[in-house]
């Protein structure tokens, strides 16, 4: 089965691409991305950002009469 | 200049203020907010300065509008009332940004959470700033997913 994939060339055959992947880990992100390249030039990159955490706000009360 | 995690203050103020409706209100006799308000993510490049002093929406530093990426990101999904666990209230969108067939203007790491039901000066106000690694996007689709809507990792958490 033929997988195509979306480059700056139009949809290509995988077969003719090579494929490169990565991954970013921390306490922030889990990110995965990967790219195709055609005889050196990158044609393909997508990315899977997925936060891991938002940002968090404190409220707080004064004592009344302190 | 870098873009930096974090709650903009003006968001603060402006939750005492009523000025966001990130859910509906219950029936209320004295004022019933029926309508919630919607939310956009717009990415910003890693030259920008986005951070807690950013007040409002602005095209500065933000993806050019080219390569299927147009001007204030995409409309966040929001079908999930904010909560509450023990003392803490959260909020988060409902469901990943994607963008298909992108290519971005340059490399990108932080995304501004705006509200387009709410503006000054004819901008709209902003809410939050979640940076992450260093991307480029070239003919490819962006996700960006949300954390856990829940009290220890929610987008927006107030405890």
């Amino acid at each position: 089965m033929v997988t195509m994939i979306t480059t700056t060339h139009g949809d290509m055959d995988e077969a003719l691409l090579e494929k490169k992947t990565g991954e970013v880990n921390n306490d922030q992100e889990y990110t995965t991305w990967v790219e195709y390249w055609l005889k050196g030039e990158l044609v393909h990159r997508s990315a899977h950002i997925a936060l891991k955490k938002g940002i968090e706000i404190f409220g707080e009360v004064a004592n009344l009469g302190a | 200049m870098a873009n930096t995690t974090a709650m903009c203050t003006s968001f603060k103020k402006e939750l005492l203020n009523g000025s966001h409706a990130l859910g509906t209100q219950a029936t209320n006799s004295v004022r019933t907010v029926t309508t919630k308000d919607t939310f956009n993510g717009a990415l910003y490049l890693v030259t920008a300065t986005i951070n807690s002093t950013t007040e409002v929406y602005s095209a500065t530093g933000e993806l050019a509008a080219t390569g299927n990426y147009t001007a204030k990101g995409a409309l966040l999904t929001n079908a999930t009332v904010p909560s509450t666990t023990g003392t803490t209230a959260f909020w988060t969108p409902s469901a990943s940004l994607v963008w298909t067939n992108l290519t971005s203007s340059g490399a990108f790491d932080a995304v501004l959470i705006i509200n387009n039901k709410s503006t000054s000066g004819g901008a709209e106000l902003a809410v939050s700033v979640n940076t992450f690694g260093s991307q480029s996007i070239t003919a490819g689709t962006l996700t960006l997913t949300m954390p856990t809507n829940d009290a220890t990792t929610g987008l927006i958490r107030l405890a």
